[in-house]
């Protein structure tokens, strides 16, 4: 990286991209929770206590210090933001109480609203879907089922299409079917 | 009263690991705890993964799932640290914020449901610690695991975030060694005991390679104890360190092989019921050396 690209330009930044992820989480976590992100002092306690920091450049306390500095584009493009597990330990160790992992979940889902979705995630997303199950069950585990005494297929969706058509009259109305390219007939 | 919960089985418990559902199903039995279907529950959606894609579209399926054991008059109990966080979570809320249950009710109107804030969400580990009791479980022990060393694996959501969980201090928890040593097993100390696993938050789906090194990290720390098994509470972590062993191995060349072995299953091997009834042949790392260990 050059020097000119350390330089932060104002022009790039949007300021009122802290506001927009506050906003989003407000209505699922209250606004409080989400205004917490505000009284991050970079101190590094979540990248110190972080598994996927340990391996990977993702680092929990540049994500809330970018959100801050409104570097939105960086922050939703970059490929270390779907490292982080939701473990959670950053956000218990917090000492300003940030709730860093609620922040990086909404983070994530402007992100994938914006269109920055994975294909492996949109694919796992899909099965829900058409399954209502994320991991729907197989053949050889429905004889593995049998063998054990339990029901071929567990009293789940598997066993209701009824069921199956309440999930997915749902998606429909949440239009998760679309941000995941969902169609029908595949 | 025979106590009754409403059994919701997630996605990977019935469908990949059925061995976990079958030990669970005979120890609540056992013990006079009535596990009731819920008909046509879905995926709980998983936090971590459609929590990260779309907040709006996991509560909502989440809320749906909730209002099936609201029918049926029980709280929920599952196997899993996901579908706990997300149920428990969405339970918990949907219950504090009056706005929200306001909205989600408006959409599952549409299929003829409301959330009620009727019933809670327990842990298996929850079930066994209270309504079991350990010294019930101690006092029926028919098969000797003395001398039998067990790394303890909490995972992350069934403790944390701890001002939703409200159980014990996710730091320094108790409740599985406590229930390992019940079966007179030892519950080694090991390096990083309560690291993550590496399957959530959609890791495992989107980047493998960084979700099956904490794997690797967790089980050598493990090995390195001289642990004879992994045991669980949660059915997602379960398969990343089964299932993640192999890929371990296939991906980076590294043959680990430790056993592992869910808690009801270890619970159920020391009321000395047979290996094979709780599914243990259906492990990908063999169970073998552990079933020598303990004369089997």
């Amino acid at each position: 990286m050059s020097a000119s690209e350390q330089v932060i330009q104002l022009e790039k930044t949007d300021p009122k991209f802290v506001e927009e992820i506050i906003e989003y989480g407000s209505k699922i976590f209250g606004r409080e929770h989400m205004e917490t992100i505000t009284a991050c002092f970079q101190c590094g306690t979540c990248s110190g206590s972080c598994p996927s920091g340990r391996r990977t450049a993702y680092r929990t306390r540049l994500v809330m210090r970018k959100a801050l500095l409104g570097l939105k584009d960086e922050v939703l493009s970059s490929e270390e933001l779907w490292y982080c597990t939701t473990c959670y330990t950053c956000y218990e160790r917090c000492p300003r109480g940030v709730r860093t992992t609620d922040i990086i979940r909404v983070i994530r889902n402007i992100a994938a609203k914006s269109g920055r979705m994975k294909e492996q995630h949109k694919r796992v997303a899909r099965l829900l879907i058409r399954f209502g199950h994320a991991v729907p069950i197989t053949d050889e585990f429905k004889e593995i089922r049998k063998a054990l005494g339990l029901s071929e297929l567990p009293p789940t969706v598997h066993s209701y299409p009824e069921a199956l058509d309440e999930v997915r009259k749902l998606i429909k109305i949440m239009k998760f079917d679309q941000m995941v390219g969902y169609q029908e007939s595949g | 009263m025979a106590k009754k919960y409403a059994f919701f089985l997630g996605c990977i418990m019935p469908n990949r690991y059925p061995g976990v559902e079958a030990s669970t199903r005979y120890l609540m039995t056992r013990y006079g705890i009535e596990l009731l279907d819920m008909k046509g529950a879905s995926c709980c959606p998983a936090p971590g993964v459609f929590g990260s894609f779309d907040l709006y579209t996991w509560i909502v399926i989440a809320a749906r799932n909730l209002c099936i054991a609201e029918s049926l008059g029980a709280d929920i109990v599952t196997c899993c640290n996901g579908c706990y966080g997300s149920l428990q979570e969405a339970n918990h809320l949907l219950k504090e914020n009056k706005e929200l249950r306001e909205w989600v009710n408006e959409i599952l109107k549409n299929i003829d449901k409301e959330f009620k804030g009727t019933i809670e969400v327990k842990h298996v580990i929850e079930v066994i610690e209270h309504d079991i009791g350990l010294n019930r479980i101690r006092s029926e022990i028919e098969r000797d695991l003395s001398g039998l060393k067990v790394a303890a694996h909490y995972g992350c959501h069934f403790l944390k975030p701890r001002e939703v969980r409200r159980h014990e201090h996710p730091e320094r928890p108790t409740i599985l060694d406590r229930i390992i040593e019940t079966t007179n097993a030892i519950s080694i100390d090991y390096r990083d005991k309560l690291m993550c696993c590496g399957a959530g938050g959609g890791v495992r789906a989107g980047s493998i390679d960084v979700s099956l090194d904490m794997t690797r990290e967790k089980v050598q720390n493990m090995m390195r104890a001289g642990a004879d098994c992994l045991t669980t509470p949660c059915v997602f972590c379960h398969l990343q360190f089964d299932r993640g062993q192999k890929e371990i191995e296939d991906r980076m060349g590294v043959k680990l092989g430790l056993p592992v072995v869910f808690i009801t299953q270890l619970i159920m091997l020391a009321l000395g019921a047979s290996p094979h009834v709780l599914g243990l042949q259906y492990n990908i790392i063999p169970v073998r050396p552990l079933l020598r260990k303990i004369g089997l």
